[in-house]
């Protein structure tokens, strides 16, 4: 799956875009989330508000219950800001 | 139907002679146009950096305006938003609403620019003398946004 950051969160995880492969176990965002932060402490500080960050799966917003698939875009971004 | 997201400016002017001309059923137009202000929160700001999400930019755009379509009898639509550096002045977006009469015109307009501050992925970086800072999502945007909700 390919994964996405945006603003101030990529400033936290140092990279904009990253394609893994589906971890074992993870079948929806809030698990993705968890494994996201078990990789390093700049993950860890992304989630560790989870409130202020939107999740969008294939170009539409979700929230954590959503189911992902290995041919998924997932990103990860702070409440827009635009207009 | 259009949607563009470009980092060039775009002329007000000839965007309103390109919907109307020709198009004689249309009797109102509404337009909004945001502009880079050269302040927020007490602070002189010098420049701003817009980025977004190519791809779900242009969806959700594209989305806001069909759920427009839906609400109002509109002739035409546009939504222009720039993104990349900016300073103070200039253009960030244009929304343009015709219909036969006002009222769908002046609402979808509203309507447009509400939803879009609140479901569009962009994000501003503004440039201060403290620095560079994240701009916040503010209440105040929800609320608006809130009023056009349909439950």
């Amino acid at each position: 799956m390919k994964l996405r950051y945006f603003a101030w969160l990529r400033a936290k995880t140092g990279i904009a875009a990253e394609q893994v492969a589906l971890p074992d176990g993870v079948g929806d965002v809030e698990q993705l989330v968890r494994w996201l932060i078990a990789r390093g402490p700049g993950y860890a500080e992304v989630f560790r508000e989870r409130g202020a960050v939107r999740v969008a799966v294939n170009f539409d917003y979700v929230g954590f219950d959503h189911p992902v698939r290995d041919e998924d875009e997932v990103a990860f971004f702070p409440p827009v800001t635009g207009g | 139907m259009a949607v563009r997201v470009q980092t060039e400016d775009f002329d007000v002017g000839a965007a309103i002679d390109a919907m109307t001309r020709g198009a004689t059923g249309i009797g109102s137009l509404a337009s909004f146009v945001g502009l880079m202000r050269d302040h927020a929160g007490g602070a002189a700001v010098s420049a701003m950096t817009l980025e977004h999400y190519p791809g779900m930019t242009e969806k959700m755009l594209g989305d806001i305006e069909a759920e427009a379509r839906r609400r109002w009898p509109l002739i035409d639509c546009l939504i222009v938003h720039r993104y990349g550096r900016l300073a103070p002045g200039d253009r960030i977006v244009l929304v343009l609403t015709a219909a036969a009469h006002r009222e769908p015109a002046l609402a979808a307009c509203q309507f447009l620019i509400d939803w879009l501050k609140t479901k569009a992925p962009f994000w501003k970086q503004e440039e201060t003398a403290a620095g560079a800072r994240w701009v916040e999502a503010r209440a105040e945007d929800d609320a608006a946004a809130d009023r056009w909700r349909r439950d």
